[in-house]
């Protein structure tokens, strides 16, 4: 069978195998993630999209590696993140994994670049190096004549930015960006996007957490599209605003697949993620 | 790359409120208690040793009647020392030399104002001898010399205008009436310190005996040991020929022999309680502030959840958090004890200069950098051991909770 795109031969970078997250909750459990399948190739612009309640926070959370799961494992870079201590997974996480998130999240006692260097200082970067990378991203994010304010003093957009510029601090091989536009008017939305589509291009791999289809459609490569945690369907892009289904595809691709170092086992209970025909 | 800690927790801090430096005030206190206390001791001591009269260490003086006599020393007593007493001591191996002394309440008139104050006698051929045992000098004029009856020396309050209640200033040459009679003054005495010394009224025995006629009797005999290694070898000779002559026995005396090393015992004791009790205050308001440090610190934490998830999920480790607000709950008590210093040594300084110009010393306020140097690092030291538990407490966020806020 002829594919009409082609096929990712890239490194994997990050991988959900069956992954499911419960969360209690009084006497019941909230089932927030259910066998779950992910992976994420090195140079990749991947969506997570789905309407509130569908489990793509928690599915961020665990993509970049915040929380563990439940049930299933989670491999970043082959190793699995169960096995690492809190610490180790802070320090693998910082140097990985570049957040940004809906709400910017930037430290407001201090300044924009004090903010950029920030996560430099948690790998033991010297404060020269530090000071002078984060002139170098706040010049990549046009901000550098902001770098003495406070996060107070900018607008919602150069906020973003800034973050863009912090989540880029230790050169991180993902950018894994939570609902990046959701506080943000169109334009400014579509500024911030257009830098992390520029970063895409450069090769970072982009992961977007979004509820927004049209968002998700014109940015990413690969959409995995969630409902009720439950991973609904997998659709790649093919040519332009053309996607395909391959749903069933990524399900038995990973089923298949036996991760190359240890921690190999099969998964507990079988990945069958049901696949209804909402196409 | 602990110092990247220490300059982040200095950010946070500039940031901080006006309620966290409020629970400071006890850490701040407590210091400035401290420091205030520490530097002052010496002029405390000075202050209150002159106020007792307490100068040569070889200096002993013998009183009738005990010291719960009232009036002025040794005159209240029934049964007084006499110049017969005065001269057995004078015959004592350890002893140099005896000075006695009447001393007597009197009238004293200047300006057509009439005050009451103390006079003190000097025997002649006695005078250097009497000068030495009392510690006094000429500040203007001279001291009593060379048998000058009729002349007076004054303590440095009396002649002072705003001080002896004359309201004129006394001169030298100028004539005083004691008990109706004329003197007049010929030195005016350096001061001392002292209550008592500086306003006394120095005359000659013979002038001393015509108002108040004492004959054969004394009211203190002052005593120099020949070394100040005999001062308790004196003290007690001295006790046991008194008891003889006054026919007493031992524990029943009628009379007390006192050195200076009990009137400072006294002063120590005195001033011991004073410090026991500020260093009781400074040790509850530290504690009371290392209590509002871990009470405004475990506030910090949770209001600052939400920036302690972001921090962990761009990469800080457990111990890197932990390391932040530890630092900063040190900081926050080193900021405490600095202002403690710096308020605690001015008050020390102030209290150096306030004794001088009442004692007329020249005690010059020490800074000592042992002191702040101790000072600064105890306040650091109580500020982060109060700090530990609030700063496990974020450490140990969940990070994904945490950066819901």
């Amino acid at each position: 069978m002829k594919r009409p795109c082609k096929k990712s031969e890239k490194k994997e970078l990050i991988r959900l195998r069956n992954v499911s997250k419960h969360y209690p909750m009084g006497d019941s459990i909230v089932k927030a993630l259910n066998h779950v399948e992910l992976k994420v190739f090195d140079g990749e612009f991947i969506a997570i999209m789905g309407p509130s309640g569908s489990g793509k926070s928690t599915a961020m959370n665990l993509v970049g590696s915040l929380d563990v799961p439940t049930h299933g494992t989670i491999y970043l870079d082959d190793g699995d993140i169960a096995e690492l201590s809190e610490s180790d997974l802070a320090q693998v996480r910082g140097k990985k994994i570049g957040f940004i998130f809906q709400s910017f999240n930037l430290i407001n006692n201090l300044t924009v670049k004090e903010n950029v260097m920030l996560p430099m200082m948690f790998q033991g970067t010297s404060i020269e190096e530090r000071s002078d990378r984060a002139e170098e991203l706040l010049k990549l994010v046009e901000l550098h004549d902001r770098m003495d304010h406070y996060p107070g003093e900018i607008s919602g957009g150069q906020m973003q930015r800034v973050a863009i510029a912090r989540s880029l601090a230790n050169d991180p091989e993902v950018i894994l960006a939570d609902e990046p536009t959701g506080n943000l008017d169109t334009k400014t939305g579509a500024i911030v996007m257009e830098f992390l589509q520029k970063l895409n291009k450069e090769g970072k791999t982009v992961i977007m957490v979004t509820h927004d289809p049209d968002l998700a459609k014109k940015y990413a490569d690969v959409i995995y599209w969630l409902l009720d945690g439950e991973l609904d369907k997998v659709t790649k892009k093919c040519g332009k605003n053309k996607f395909i289904d391959v749903t069933k595809k990524k399900k038995e691709e990973a089923r298949n697949s036996v991760p190359s170092k240890k921690g190999a086992k099969a998964p507990a209970s079988s990945g069958k993620a049901k696949s209804n025909g909402r196409r | 790359m602990k110092l990247d800690y220490l300059i982040l927790a200095l950010k946070n801090l500039k940031h901080r409120g006006i309620r966290s430096w409020l629970t400071l005030l006890g850490i701040f206190i407590g210091v400035t208690a401290v420091v205030a206390l520490i530097g002052l001791g010496t002029g405390l001591q000075a202050a209150v040793s002159a106020q007792f009269g307490v100068s040569s260490t070889q200096a002993l003086t013998i009183q009738a009647g005990g010291l719960n006599s009232f009036g002025p020393p040794g005159s209240g007593a029934v049964n007084k020392l006499t110049r017969d007493d005065s001269d057995a001591i004078g015959k004592l191996g350890t002893v140099e030399f005896v000075t006695p002394r009447n001393l007597e309440t009197t009238k004293i008139e200047y300006n057509d104002i009439v005050i009451f104050g103390m006079a003190v006698s000097v025997d002649d051929d006695l005078e250097k001898e009497m000068y030495e045992t009392m510690d006094l000098e000429a500040g203007q004029g001279t001291l009593l010399l060379n048998d000058a009856l009729g002349r007076i020396a004054i303590g440095n309050n009396l002649a002072d205008g705003s001080k002896n209640g004359f309201d004129k200033d006394i001169a030298l040459g100028d004539n005083v009436l004691v008990q109706d009679k004329r003197f007049k003054v010929v030195g005016i005495i350096k001061k001392k310190g002292s209550f008592m010394m500086d306003n006394i009224v120095l005359m000659y025995q013979d002038d001393l005996d015509n108002l108040f006629d004492y004959g054969d009797e004394v009211d203190i005999i002052g005593v120099k040991v020949k070394d100040p290694d005999l001062m308790d070898r004196a003290k007690e000779e001295i006790e046991r020929l008194l008891r003889q002559r006054r026919d007493v026995k031992e524990g029943e005396e009628d009379f007390e022999v006192s050195t200076p090393d009990a009137l400072l015992e006294t002063v120590n004791s005195v001033l011991g309680a004073v410090q026991a009790f500020i260093i009781i205050i400074a040790s509850i308001s530290i504690l009371v502030g290392a209590l509002g440090i871990v009470n405004t610190m475990t506030t910090s934490v949770l209001e600052r959840r939400k920036e302690i998830g972001i921090m962990k999920a761009i990469g800080a480790t457990n111990f890197q958090i932990f390391l932040q607000f530890f630092f900063e709950s040190g900081l926050l008590g080193f900021v405490g004890g600095l202002v403690g210093i710096v308020l605690g040594t001015l008050i020390s300084v102030a209290g150096i200069i306030g004794i001088n110009s009442f004692i007329g010393s020249e005690l010059s306020p020490t800074i000592d950098f042992i002191l702040i140097g101790g000072a600064l690092i105890g306040s650091f030291i109580v500020g982060a051991v109060a700090g530990i538990v609030p700063a496990m407490q974020a450490a140990k966020q969940n990070p994904v909770e945490a950066l819901r806020g």
